[in-house]
């Protein structure tokens, strides 16, 4: 393999390139589901490419391709430093980045349980005893249950000497239930929405996560919201759990310290960012409880790896240090802005696909409080949880999301279960009306499989801890 | 180029490898390329080339699957086998009949040669001309433009076989000032047709005149939806309602509808693969002829789009509307149409007393498929009309609005229409204007 990357970086240097580096990439996918007691989905897959990034004429250049042999190879680096050439037509200056260590090292995500060692059977019967209970649950209208694993092993070379292999093992299942009556349609799903949860780990995360003991509280709750109240409308006190809490920091604080997105390399798509570069050590990005992270060396989490996709060791540091916004997340590139180093955020969705700047495990560290203390603390308010939808403007201020369940909290308790919860802000504001967040004991970190970014659109996997948190005077009920 | 007849050779590997009781295989090849700019040069550049083959395998109603991207006789003979494998570990699957028998297929392929051989360097060359016009007018522009071709074949035992080419250029940028921003955007099968001056004028033009937004307290107004709007709202919509399988698990909004008057008879939408003002396939991914399918007809709950498996549950006949299987969202449009009306925009603007005009929906999502209720954020030019006039551009609103009662409120749809790449797909898409349009909040640009 070693060989075959280093005819890569010859031929790029060869035609122009003054830095190239090569990522062959084999990713082996195994995916299943049931949906109302049938196998809906049950696919395994591979895909074998590489990818080849150059710097010619001071510009980028990247091309990729299926074919893994030495003709393709050449082929295929000679076609980067032709498209860099081509970019270096419309260029402002001359691309820079910001010094890496060389390394020669491997990496490999700790697994207790090879989830592909695991026979489909078992896997079936472990997702299929879930459903069952949902699906048996009076007033149920469609359940399913999903598992996904994947085993990813990542070649990089880089012409600055550095060769790093890494192998990457990922497990997540979760269960969904579905209740309608006429057009009222309310779903729960466990441990989380979108796919449930996900990890870097191996098949005993995916026991751990004991679908079948939650099976039957999540269906009841399903058919328990087709006949509780509407959520009021109106502005609240709301606490989230760490579910909902997750998607919040991964939308409101995890894109915009994407420094690509800040420089505007995001613009036309998926946005610009608020964070502009004057408010680094400055904005008040949230109360002084706020302490905000990116760790990508949390044992297992989903957003955890050994290098990124441009050979930089994984890093953790701040992003919201007692309220303040202190930390961006950076690729070599976009480090120079700051004359510093990269923090290693550069990570691709597969062979075919140029690095971005994407979230490792960015996470709302533990408070003092608990959930308990919380609740206890509010007179009139709403406990809301689990994602239901979402959406953020384009520079990522103003948001809304709705969650699947919520409960009213009267007096310092919970009380009567709500329906159709969405709450809405604006992010600064939002994280400054923070005044309570949970401690360690209810701190977890929440895998998120599906990240959309860049175009071509690359999925990456990213995680996030959280434990529930209160926020004031938040807007809820919208659009009622 | 990699051309049709190594699909077909992949195919055929597939098929006589089987030994399932049914099997299919879908086969494709693409070659695409995409360069981004911002902040007036391009900063990505890129390029792959891949293939891939997916395997169906059926025995005893057990349902397989597998798929790789290495294509050489060993692999796709690995991939049948392991689908075969696979679906011996399943339970039967009662609702299952069959794959579909061959029917005639119009033999078309869109492509274009000029698209296909495409260089980097004539992406780069349109792209200083795109750039070079916004800095003349001391703007920023952003974008991506890519061009590339897919060859795609499907094949089944029971004899279907059919292959496609076509290509796509789609050009799109974002031009923006420091307090404004314009968007446009051309998706054609020849990259010759895009006229990339004049899609930078009009963005130019929209951030020029959308600068300085002043702010506009939310709350219920009649709105002007341009094309982009309209295709991103359709599109949620359809996701939502018009595949059979979402009817099927009755969480559709056509459910128990049909032939009753949802939306104002000025609404008609349906979805045809063969309009030469979209860009479609002439069959879907189980080799079944596209057919046209009609949703919604003068405001009246029409119809649904099916794939072979929900067809047979109902015992109809596939319209030609399969995503590659497996998939969770079951059949879908993705050629939708919605009817032209005898108006324009200067018309819309004209006659209204107050409204707001909207160039472009931003980060939209369903909060509630069966009612419809969709949330998002304006973006790329949002104006104040009054007394028949652009009043100002105004700071960019959330909207939070059930899409079908929007749709019972039109007043005015425009004779025009454009090809806007959306949610599914490509659709065909008029301007609308509709009595009352919820704005539910603000943003601070």
């Amino acid at each position: 393999m070693k060989n075959l990357t280093l005819l890569a970086l010859d031929v790029a240097k060869m035609h122009g390139a003054t830095y190239a580096d090569i990522r062959i990439v084999e990713e082996q996918n195994e995916s299943i589901v049931i949906k109302n007691g049938r196998v809906e989905e049950l696919i395994a897959s591979t895909d074998y490419g590489f990818g080849v990034r150059v710097i010619a004429d001071g510009a980028w250049g990247f091309a990729g391709s299926f074919l893994v042999e030495r003709g393709e190879i050449e082929r295929i680096a000679r076609l980067a430093v032709e498209i860099a050439k081509a970019s270096a037509m419309v260029k402002k200056q001359d691309v820079a980045i910001a010094p890496a260590l060389v390394v020669q090292t491997t990496y490999r995500s700790p697994v207790d349980i090879d989830p592909f060692e695991v026979s489909l059977e078992d896997k079936i019967t472990l997702l299929g005893n879930a459903e069952e209970i949902v699906r048996k649950t009076q007033g149920i209208s469609i359940s399913s249950a999903s598992m996904n694993i994947s085993r990813e092993k990542r070649f990089f070379a880089s012409l600055e000497g550095s060769y790093i292999e890494q192998e990457i093992i990922k497990s997540g299942a979760g269960l969904n239930a579905i209740a309608i009556k006429e057009s009222d349609i309310q779903e729960r799903s466990y441990p989380n929405s979108h796919g449930g949860d996900s990890a870097t780990a191996g098949y005993e995360f995916i026991q751990g996560l004991k679908l079948e003991d939650n099976a039957a509280r999540i269906a009841e709750e399903a058919v328990q919201l087709l006949s509780a109240k509407e959520c009021p409308s109106g502005e609240f006190t709301i606490i989230l759990d760490g579910s909902q809490l997750a998607l919040q920091v991964h939308e409101s604080c995890g894109h915009p310290v994407e420094l690509d997105r800040v420089l505007g390399t995001e613009a036309s798509f998926a946005g610009t960012s608020f964070l502009t570069i004057d408010k680094l050590n400055k904005l008040q990005y949230g109360s002084s409880i706020i302490n905000i992270n990116a760790d990508a060396t949390i044992p297992g989490a989903l957003g955890t790896f050994g290098y990124d996709d441009e050979g930089i060791p994984a890093q953790k540091f701040d992003i919201i240090k007692d309220g303040i916004f202190v930390g961006y997340l950076t690729s070599r590139e976009t480090a120079l802005v700051l004359n510093k180093h990269s923090n290693g955020c550069m990570r691709a969705s597969g062979w075919g696909r140029i690095p971005l700047i994407r979230m490792t495990n960015v996470n709302l560290l533990p408070g003092d409080s608990s959930l308990e203390e919380l609740i206890d603390g509010v007179k009139d308010g709403l406990y809301l949880a689990t994602n239901r939808s979402w959406s953020i403007d384009d520079k990522r201020l103003n948001f809304q999301f709705a969650t699947q369940i919520g409960w009213e909290i009267k007096n310092g308790k919970l009380g009567a279960m709500i329906k159709n919860p969405n709450y809405t802000g604006i992010t600064p504001e939002f994280w400054n009306s923070c005044d309570g967040i949970a401690g360690k004991d209810e701190w977890k970190v929440w895998g998120l499989a599906n990240c959309g970014k860049g175009e071509p659109m690359q999925v990456a996997h990213v995680a996030h801890g959280t434990a529930p948190a209160r926020f004031r005077n938040v807007k809820v009920g919208v659009g009622r | 180029m990699i051309d049709k007849q190594r699909i077909e050779e992949a195919l055929q590997t597939a098929i006589d490898y089987s030994s399932a009781d049914q099997l299919e295989v879908i086969a494709s090849s693409r070659s695409t390329a995409l360069t981004r700019f911002s902040s007036n040069y391009i900063h990505q550049n890129v390029s792959e080339t891949n293939m891939s083959i997916s395997i169906r395998a059926i025995v005893n109603k057990r349902l397989g699957y597998a798929s790789t991207n290495r294509l050489d006789k060993d692999s796709i003979k690995t991939m049948v086998e392991k689908a075969t494998e696979i679906a011996s570990h399943r339970p039967p699957d009662p609702n299952f009949v069959s794959l579909p028998e061959p029917r005639p297929i119009i033999e078309r392929d869109l492509i274009a040669a000029s698209t296909v051989e495409c260089t980097p360097e004539r992406r780069a060359t349109d792209l200083r001309k795109l750039i070079d016009l916004a800095a003349k007018n001391n703007l920023t522009a952003a974008g991506s433009y890519s061009t590339g071709y897919n060859v795609i074949g499907v094949a089944n035992t029971l004899g279907v076989k059919a292959t496609t080419m076509l290509s796509e250029a789609l050009l799109k940028t974002v031009v923006m000032s420091e307090t404004s921003s314009g968007y446009g955007s051309a998706i054609a099968v020849d990259i010759d047709v895009v006229d990339v001056e004049e899609i930078a004028s009009g963005a130019i033009e929209k951030a020029l005149s959308s600068q300085n937004p002043v702010d506009l307290e939310p709350g219920i107004y009649t709105v002007i939806l341009e094309p982009d709007a309209v295709a991103d709202m359709v599109s949620f919509m359809a996701f939502a309602g018009f595949g059979a399988l979402s009817l099927q698990e009755s969480r559709s909004f056509m459910k128990d509808r049909f032939g009753q008057q949802i939306m104002s008879p000025s609404i008609s939408i349906w979805d045809d693969a063969f309009d030469l003002n979209t860009i479609g396939l002439p069959f879907d991914f189980e080799g079944v002829p596209k057919q046209k399918v009609t949703f919604i007809e003068n405001g009246m709950a029409k119809g649904v789009c099916y794939d072979s498996y929900t067809a047979n549950k109902e015992e109809k006949e596939s319209t030609g509307h399969a995503l590659p299987a497996p998939n969770i969202y079951g059949p879908l449009p993705l050629n939708l149409i919605v009817a032209a009306g005898n108006s324009s925009l200067e018309q819309m603007i004209e006659s209204s007393d107050r409204a707001i005009l909207v160039s472009r929906f931003h980060y939209t999502n369903l909060e509630d498929p069966i009612k419809t209720i969709l949330t998002g954020m304006t973006r790329d030019g949002t104006f104040l009309i009054e007394n028949g006039e652009v009043k100002a551009a105004v700071k960019n609103l959330r909207f939070t609005q059930n899409i079908v009662d929007a749709l019972s409120k039109i007043e005015l749809i425009s004779a025009d229409r454009r090809l806007r790449e959306a949610f599914l797909g490509g659709s065909y898409i008029p301007w609308l204007k509709i009595g009352e349009f919820n704005f539910t909040g603000v943003t601070q640009f």
